[in-house]
């Protein structure tokens, strides 16, 4: 597909680098010469300096015989702009990224003059899957699926602790629960486990289970962790607004520290429930005196990533139960590995699985597409997609084991009527289900009619 | 350095070489030319051979940067000569290995320079293949390579030889991915040739002959198949080639535009206009001064000058008759002529119009800044600024480009030649023209030059085809370091 990217930042790099992989005709439009050398340099794509909204640069960028048109830039009137411009030069699809809250409703009164496809706010998703995290503190990622009936959760082994050295079949005698292991993170490589897989410390493992046995999972694995009742956010960015909001209606006590004044003042507005500090959160003894040892969580959210790990080292050093850290950056992640009570979250990620969700549905060509979610883990090497089961999925109602699923693919779990299966060889597909599937980023899947090997003659 | 990569494009390279080399092959075997036969087969075997040996070296990282991207540019373009020069050894047809080397290059560099005096006794294969290594080397090896492998042409480092082998101050592509964009201009390159191998024959030309021309043409190469080059051959087929002399001049990405309807554009291509009027500007000109020796024959004198300013320009090097009997204002016209070049993006070589264009406006800028101190002004292109750092290489080219140029004089000037001799034959082959003026004029060759000055001037052309830089870099200190064993992050 032909698809033009208005914003090199660090979301439309990623988004870049993604859907150039999937092997998509791109072309990044930017202003910023030095943004787009990165990708002129190590990506197969076309780059054009420029404004991104100007209709004869998007003409040159082939806008009109377009596909998809993504517009991320910094501004979200460019971007609106940009899709704008582009929908009537003729480009079949539109999304932009915006971020301030203000503009929802504009977008819902101009939505026939925008036609827009799909309107993404990173800031907003980031906000939501720490929400996640903080209601389950003992995973340090949470994805959920089937609309939050089904979860995959990351929960690390440790070294000496009964998980470790456990091989998988042992596992699920000893939870006395249905869970199943999808994906291992060992030494920066994620695997894949079959039947004979064992379990080592310092494995991050990635468990499909229903939601309503989290709970229990926790307790036969021994993390349980206090209710997190007080959280401390540093930097009163876009996700603090975003996050601020969701804690204090879940009746939590929420701190954030800011260091501008003007940022302050606006927060207090906007969060009356929330204790807004004028000071910098940088200063660990300013971090002391608001409490730090006393709070439950500890997220940092300034625009500056190192600000951000080191204020979260020193939380972690003092014992701060849960400690979340936004990184913006792309080449952190490699060596920024979650731990035990640390997440690592990434706002741009998380953008770039919803637009690539859009991508593969869009190529998929029909009507209506069956893929509802597609989640990027383990920094984008795995993905787990939701499908939903209809009657041109092939092997319905055929026993799972008799049905060839290709290697490398995982059923992790079939929701059915509210109900959350962790499949075995004996259950089978059925019309209406939605089915969670895991596998390798690489098998680029768009259908779940792609999972199986030999596609049966209709 | 990501040395294992290099060894792996070298590898990928010379079985590609392989593969183009079968055609002649064939042709030797058709023609019972057993020597031929032999030299070809032994040729492609072995390359076959060192491309399999070193293909144990598996790369454990497979991205490379712009230094890798220079250093296998220079290195496929070195290594593509040695091996192409060994069936003109080992059949016989030329004695000397460095002679074979100074052919092959020139080839592939689509100089045209020949150390031959006598070629119509060549066999055919051999002939053939001389004049297709003009249509390789023209649009370029790796560019071929970047459109049929996969391995290489899927990858986001590509540009880095993609910029490093075509032509110009500034290398965009025409779409998205390199290995497309590849296939364009190697399918505008081909249909091209084809249309004018077609046009050739409907003139009447033998079919070997129409090929082989061809080829040299839309290599801006200039062997001929003939001893007097293009003389002998009709009116008709000396204007085809003129005219496709010029259009293979032409920068490539101005043609796709064409295929896509966008005429505006290519008629407000500041650098085509300027090719064109210096093309006009010099057929006129020349043409006033060889009237009286051509008897006022107007017709005559028209499509000889224009020939000979096509030839020149586009640095083709093919000539119908001997223009060193010309007056000196031509001479001199005609060197101005070399160094200007064709236009950036085509096959052409010399320093290339956009350059000088941008090299005038850029003086310009900067006179007029004397007398404005704080003034900003940005040297513009087809109404687009131009980066500083595309105007900081331009000088600096155009400083490697005389530094070369003077030492290249001050060693030809051990042979003892006349001055014009030697500054000519460092022109031709610099800027990959082929015929100079003197010893080394349309009716004679480089044959009288000694090991030394043919290796200089082989060097010569190689630094003209790659523009400099990539050749130069291999003697750059620091390029060859190794880094030290470590995990490798990849992001």
């Amino acid at each position: 597909m032909k698809i033009v990217i208005i914003g090199d930042g660090k979301v439309g790099f990623t988004l870049t680098q993604a859907l150039s992989q999937e092997g998509h005709d791109l072309t990044v439009i930017d202003s910023h010469r030095g943004a787009l050398s990165q990708a002129a340099d190590h990506l197969d794509v076309m780059v054009m300096e420029g404004n991104g909204a100007s209709a004869s640069l998007q003409r040159e960028a082939g806008v009109p015989s377009a596909d998809l048109l993504i517009a991320v830039t910094s501004a979200d009137e460019t971007n609106l702009l940009c899709c704008m411009v582009g929908r009537k030069l003729g480009c079949k699809h539109t999304i932009a990224r915006v971020r301030s809250s203000e503009y929802l409703e504009a977008q819902y009164l101009l939505r026939d003059e925008l036609g827009l496809s799909m309107s993404v706010n990173p800031e907003k998703i980031a906000a939501r899957e720490i929400f996640g995290l903080l209601k389950f503190p003992s995973f340090t990622k949470r994805e959920t699926f089937a609309k939050g009936r089904a979860q995959i959760v990351a929960i690390p082994v440790h070294e000496g602790s009964k998980l470790d050295g456990m091989p998988l079949p042992q596992l699920y005698k000893a939870l006395k629960i249905r869970v199943l292991i999808c994906a291992v993170e060992r030494e920066g490589e994620v695997i894949i486990p079959d039947g004979s897989f064992v379990l080592k410390g310092g494995d991050i493992m990635h468990v499909t289970a229903p939601a309503s046995d989290l709970v229990t999972l926790i307790k036969v694995l021994e993390l349980e962790k206090a209710r997190i009742r007080s959280v401390m956010l540093v930097g009163g960015s876009r996700i603090a607004v975003h996050l601020g909001k969701m804690l204090c209606d879940a009746g939590m006590q929420v701190k954030i520290i800011e260091k501008d004044y003007d940022k302050c003042m606006q927060l207090g507005d906007m969060l009356p429930d929330a204790i807004i500090t004028h000071a910098d959160g940088t200063s660990f003894q300013t971090l002391l005196n608001e409490g730090l040892e006393t709070v439950g969580a500890l997220i940092t959210l300034t625009n500056i990533d190192e600000q951000n790990l080191v204020i979260s080292m020193y939380g972690s050093h003092l014992g701060v139960p849960k400690v979340i850290t936004k990184v913006n950056r792309l080449d952190y992640e490699d060596f920024m590995r979650d731990s035990n009570n640390e997440s690592i979250i990434s706002p741009r990620i998380q953008v770039s699985s919803d637009i690539l969700r859009y991508v593969r549905s869009m190529e998929n060509r029909k009507d209506e597409s069956s893929m509802v979610a597609l989640h990027r883990m383990v920094g984008g090497e795995v993905e787990a997609l939701e499908f939903r089961v209809n009657k041109d999925t092939q092997y319905l109602d055929m026993p799972l084991i008799d049905v060839p699923v290709s290697k490398g693919i995982l059923v992790a779990a079939i929701s059915r009527r509210g109900q959350v299966i962790i499949p075995r060889g004996d259950d089978h597909f059925q019309e209406g289900d939605s089915v969670v599937i895991v596998t390798r980023s690489d098998r680029k899947l768009s259908d779940l009619n792609d999972i199986f090997d030999i596609q049966p003659q209709d | 350095m990501n040395y294992r990569m290099i060894v792996r494009m070298l590898s990928i390279t010379l079985r590609i070489v392989a593969l183009l080399m079968l055609p002649a092959l064939v042709i030797a075997m058709c023609c019972h030319e057993n020597a031929a036969v032999l030299a070809f087969a032994v040729t492609i075997l072995l390359m076959l051979f060192i491309s399999l040996a070193t293909n144990i070296f598996k790369p454990q990282k497979t991205t490379f940067y712009a230094r890798e991207g220079f250093v296998i540019t220079a290195l496929v373009w070195i290594v593509l000569s040695a091996v192409g020069a060994l069936p003109f050894y080992l059949s016989g047809s030329i004695k000397s290995y460095v002679d074979c080397l100074f052919e092959t290059i020139s080839g592939f560099t689509t100089t045209g320079a020949s150390i031959l005096s006598e070629v119509e006794s060549l066999p055919y294969s051999i002939l053939y293949w001389r004049s297709f290594t003009h249509w390789v080397g023209g649009m370029g090896v790796l560019v071929f390579l970047l459109a049929v492998s996969t391995y290489a042409g899927g990858k986001g480092d590509s540009m880095f030889i993609m910029r490093a082998e075509s032509p110009g101050p500034q290398v965009s592509k025409l779409v998205p991915r390199t290995m497309q964009t590849a296939r364009i201009l190697y399918l505008i390159y081909t249909g091209m040739t084809v249309l004018e191998i077609i046009l050739l024959l409907l003139g009447g030309m033998p079919i070997f002959d129409a090929v082989t021309l061809s080829f040299g043409t839309a290599g801006t190469g200039g062997f001929a198949v003939k001893n007097d080059s293009i003389m002998s051959y009709s009116p008709y087929l000396q204007w085809v080639i003129t005219v496709f002399m010029i259009l293979f001049g032409v920068n490539f990405s101005l043609y796709y535009l064409i295929l896509l309807r966008s005429f505006g554009r290519v008629w407000r291509d500041e650098e085509l206009r300027f090719y064109l009027s210096v093309i006009l500007v010099s057929v006129i000109i020349i043409t006033l001064c060889v009237l009286p020796s051509l008897n006022g024959n107007v017709s005559d004198s028209v499509r000889h000058a224009a020939f000979q300013v096509a030839s020149i320009m586009t640095t083709t090097g093919y000539c119908t008759l001997d223009y060193e009997i010309w007056p000196q204002l031509c001479h001199v016209l005609l060197m101005t002529l070399m160094v200007i070049g064709a236009c950036a993006g085509s096959t052409g070589g010399g320093v290339k119009c956009s350059r000088i264009l941008m090299l005038f406006k850029s003086l310009r800028v900067e006179t007029q800044r004397l007398l404005h101190p704080n003034m900003i002004r940005p040297v513009k292109m087809d109404g687009k600024a131009v980066p500083d750092s595309t105007i900081r290489t331009l000088y600096a080219y155009f400083g490697v480009y005389c530094m070369i140029a003077l030492s290249t004089v001050l060693l030809l000037s051990l042979e003892g030649f006349t001055f014009e001799t030697s500054v000519s034959a460092m022109l031709a082959c610099l800027n990959n023209i082929g015929p100079g003026f003197n010893v080394v004029g349309p009716a004679a060759n480089y044959g009288s030059f000694s090991v030394f000055s043919k290796l200089l001037l082989s060097f010569n052309m190689l630094a003209g085809r790659l523009e400099i830089f990539p050749i130069l870099l291999l003697f750059a200190p620091g390029i060859w370091t190794r880094a030290p064993k470590q995990k490798t992050h990849t992001f």
